[in-house]
């Protein structure tokens, strides 16, 4: 039934769709999910708020970090490893990492045989460059180039390739759809959503025994971020208001180089390809902050870095608010051929040609390590009274908006793309063989599907309120001020308490234009929810780690902390309550990584 | 963008094409004055989102604001282009901007058109690689010059920019490929991984599918990513010809 005026849905008449798997979220996760399934011969559908290829894996650039050993015959999954460990600052889980790492090459090579245009090596093999973070022989062997690059559009390339392998699959989508709430069944197990196709305004339940959370990140929780605008967090949202838990909600990376003032990302393959940073004076600064690495040490150290220089007043630029990224030196050629994306970019987001002047960029928000927990299988893990883990029956996530951990505190650059394509496939390798062992899940009562739909009668029932776009704004600009790059007790308190505020406006949210068809005020109104969601969880997770670690860092407890907080941290939105949970120290086929102190 | 100080405050008065079939009203111009600011050089994008916060009502796509996903093609004061990444110093002239739906599909609701029969045709020159290999966890080599060979034709975002500008798109939306197809019909066709060549070649052999571009070059003028969708047709008619002698 279109939604019209103040209409009120009701499962007794509200259309239902069945399918064995909907997969909620058309990006790079969700379609490696939906073609492993559809090439199964499954019923299955994706339920995505864009058309595929507007899904925000589109624009990663850099590449795709994976031991495919084309720049080094020698190139081990175990040293890529035990980089991700290090860089996760010792809270990823390790049997993901592991899982990650090992099947990593077999599923670039299939990508790549899929049509992938990956840029090349003059033996004809796929091209791989340098990254932040990359070491050979377990740090000892210096640094490794180990990310699988096409230019620096690896994102559109494989978005793109994933789009078509799923047409040649013949995959069903249901492209501009918007899901809003998961309907969970007498055993709280999840039993599909209710969505509405957007451009008739027509809301139903998408009944199935397997929901994929594929719906990325939440990047504009922040107020300058390289994120789409579409990065809205509806997946999390989703989970926390079905009483999940989410995971590490305050790790959120920030790139060191957005572009100043317009946010939009400029790949840290720049520095991989010879690109470096350099403050006011013109010193390259990093030199002194990361002796080994330098301008490729993990992306939490640049950034502190860059900031510390603003901060202490070398900062470029009249307000002295940005560094410069230095590629001149580089020449015109190897631009045009290894980031003519960047090129582009410069040009058009800062006026500047990046073959004759530097980049001004800053510390961005760009990804968020945290999400919804699951183990490698893509499977939902919620947490039980007494701590202990427990497997949330129908449901799945991957990608960007999942925490399987293989980021803990702080990722590297290359390995979300990886992250995705691994446990896309394997989210969708579980579902197919659990459907050949029979799922039991329990169908829902009206009085179920009825609470699912509480959110969007109350919002399309809005009489009088505030508009979603200024309680937006405010969400954004207290973020960025109490949850930045560095924390302090004090801001973390003040913007908790802002948060508190807002969430009492968002309750009184007002949607004016009530019409059926394309109306996207009522898809941002319901993505205000999910944003609010998604920053109260970071919020109050990262008031309650009392250490620094990672991309969370507090100038009140400025070291890590092993003893208490060698976790993850969990977060409920009905108690508001933060617990821990144990980090996965058992890989399978290698000893576990123990923590050390982090340096580069 | 910040808040800003009253005396850096221009305004820019904007027509915006509105259409919603459900009211049973025609399709109408409305004009809108927004505030922008004076000194800093925002995107027709940028401009359109003041607009909706004045009037929640106007409907329009988008996503990355950056150029790479294709959701914000438009007709810009008569152009058709991305509204993310045309500044308004490259279109607003006399203080005026006028926007309308990309032309010649049909308009769901404001800016927003049907893009189905721009992706059908997408669909028909199947988009993907079609190579005999198994699967046996290797890549397929490719030389650096063949890789070569891809450039400028795998990075089209399917905004649907140039088929829209392209009269004989507009004829024969049905039966001519259009230029975004097409250029991804040469994509595979020029990937020397792809085993289908010969049968790709078979299917656009026809009198409409690419034999319908007159070498207007509409394309190639509106594309916002700088490629060229007529030189790749013309690839294309070249080898048909060539398989004819």
């Amino acid at each position: 039934m279109a939604m019209n005026g103040k209409g009120y849905l009701d499962a007794s008449t509200l259309p239902v769709k069945e399918f064995d798997g909907i997969i909620i979220g058309g990006g790079g996760s969700g379609l490696m999910s939906s073609l492993q399934l559809a090439q199964s011969g499954m019923n299955t559908a994706v339920v995505s708020k864009v058309f595929p290829t507007r899904s925000h894996t589109v624009s990663a650039q850099g590449g795709i970090t994976c031991a495919i050993a084309s720049a080094d015959p020698n190139d081990d999954w175990r040293w890529h490893m035990y980089d991700t460990v290090k860089g996760s600052d010792f809270i990823g889980d390790q049997d993901s990492i592991e899982y990650m790492c090992q099947e990593g090459p077999a599923t670039v090579f299939e990508l790549e045989n899929m049509g992938l245009p990956f840029s090349r090596t003059e033996e004809g093999k796929i091209y791989q460059r340098a990254f932040g973070g990359q070491s050979k022989d377990f740090g000892k062997g210096g640094q490794a180039e180990r990310t699988c690059a096409a230019a620096d559009r690896t994102g559109h390339a494989l978005l793109h390739t994933l789009y078509q392998a799923n047409v040649k699959a013949g995959t069903n989508f249901l492209s501009e759809w918007f899901a809003i709430d998961l309907v969970l069944n007498a055993d709280n197990q999840v039993t599909g959503v209710i969505a509405f196709e957007i451009e008739s305004g027509e809301a139903f339940f998408l009944k199935a025994k397997a929901t994929v959370l594929a719906t990325g990140g939440a990047g504009r929780i922040y107020k300058s971020t390289t994120n789409a605008l579409i990065n809205t967090g509806d997946g999390t949202g989703m989970a926390l208001r079905a009483g999940l838990a989410v995971q590490d909600m305050e790790m959120w990376q920030f790139h060191p180089t957005g572009i100043h003032g317009a946010g939009t990302l400029v790949t840290e393959g720049c520095r991989g390809e010879g690109g470096y940073l350099v403050n006011k004076d013109g010193e390259r600064f990093m030199e002194r902050y990361a002796p080994n690495a330098k301008d490729l040490a993990s992306r939490d150290v640049v950034a502190r870095s860059m900031m510390l220089e603003i901060i202490e007043g070398r900062g470029c630029g009249p307000e002295a608010d940005h560094c410069f990224l230095k590629l001149d030196h580089l020449g015109a050629d190897l631009l045009h051929k290894r980031l003519p994306g960047i090129t582009e970019l410069s040009r058009t987001f800062a006026h500047v040609d990046p073959a004759e002047q530097p980049i001004p960029v800053v510390p961005t928000c760009h990804y968020a390590m945290g999400g919804i927990p699951t183990n490698v299988h893509g499977q939902v893990i919620t947490q039980q009274s007494d701590g202990s883990d427990s497997i949330v029956g129908g449901l799945y996530a991957a990608g960007e908006a999942a925490c399987v951990s293989v980021h803990g505190g702080n990722r590297l650059g290359g390995n979300s793309l990886l992250d995705l394509v691994v446990f896309g496939r394997s989210a969708g390798m579980h579902i197919e063989e659990s459907f050949k062992n029979g799922i039991d899940i329990k169908d829902p009562t009206k009085d179920d599907v009825n609470n699912a739909l509480k959110n969007i009668n109350k919002v399309n029932a809005s009489s009088e309120g505030e508009n979603s776009s200024k309680i937006k704004k405010d969400l954004q600009e207290t973020m960025q001020l109490s949850f930045g790059v560095f924390r302090t007790e004090e801001n973390m308190e003040k913007g908790i308490k802002v948060l508190d505020e807002i969430r009492s406006r968002t309750e009184n949210i007002h949607l004016a234009d009530k019409s059926s068809r394309f109306n996207t005020a009522r898809v941002e109104a319901l993505e205000l929810l999910n944003l609010l969601e998604v920053a109260e969880a970071t919020a109050i997770s990262a008031y309650e780690r009392k250490e620094s670690r990672g991309a969370h860092s507090r100038d009140d407890f400025p070291e890590r902390d092993d003893e208490n907080w060698l976790k993850h941290s969990i977060y409920f939105k009905e108690s508001k309550e933060v617990t821990k949970r144990d980090v996965n120290f058992r890989p399978k086929l290698v000893q576990a990584f123990q923590p050390f102190a982090r340096t580069y | 963008m910040n808040t800003i100080a009253v005396e850096q405050i221009t305004t820019l008065k904007m027509s915006i094409y509105r259409y919603d079939p459900d009211t049973g009203n025609k399709p109408f111009m409305q004009d809108i004055d927004i505030d922008i600011p004076k000194d800093k050089d925002i995107m027709v994008l940028d401009a359109l989102q003041l607009a909706k916060e004045k009037d929640s009502s106007i409907s329009f796509r988008r996503s990355c604001r950056e150029g790479v996903c294709g959701s914000d093609g438009m007709n810009i004061n008569g152009k058709n282009g991305l509204g993310c990444i045309t500044p308004l110093s490259e279109v607003v002239r006399k203080n005026k901007l006028e926007l309308r739906p990309l032309p010649g599909l049909p308009v769901v609701k404001d800016l927003i058109v049907d893009m189905t029969q721009f992706i059908d045709q997408y669909k028909k020159i199947r988009p993907y690689l079609i190579a005999d290999k198994e699967s046996d966890s290797t890549a397929i080599p490719q030389t650096i010059e063949d890789r070569e060979k891809l450039d400028g034709l795998y990075e089209c975002i399917l905004c649907g920019c140039c088929s829209t500008a392209c009269p004989s798109f507009w004829w024969n939306p049905d039966k001519f490929l259009g230029p975004a197809a097409l250029l991804q019909a040469y994509r595979f066709i020029a990937d020397s991984r792809d085993t289908a060549r010969e049968e790709r070649l078979d299917q656009l052999e026809d009198a409409f599918s690419v034999f319908r571009c007159h070498g207007i070059m509409n394309c190639v003028s509106v594309c916002p990513k700088g490629l060229n969708p007529t030189k790749a047709i013309n690839e294309i008619k070249k080898m048909l010809v060539k398989r004819a002698l």
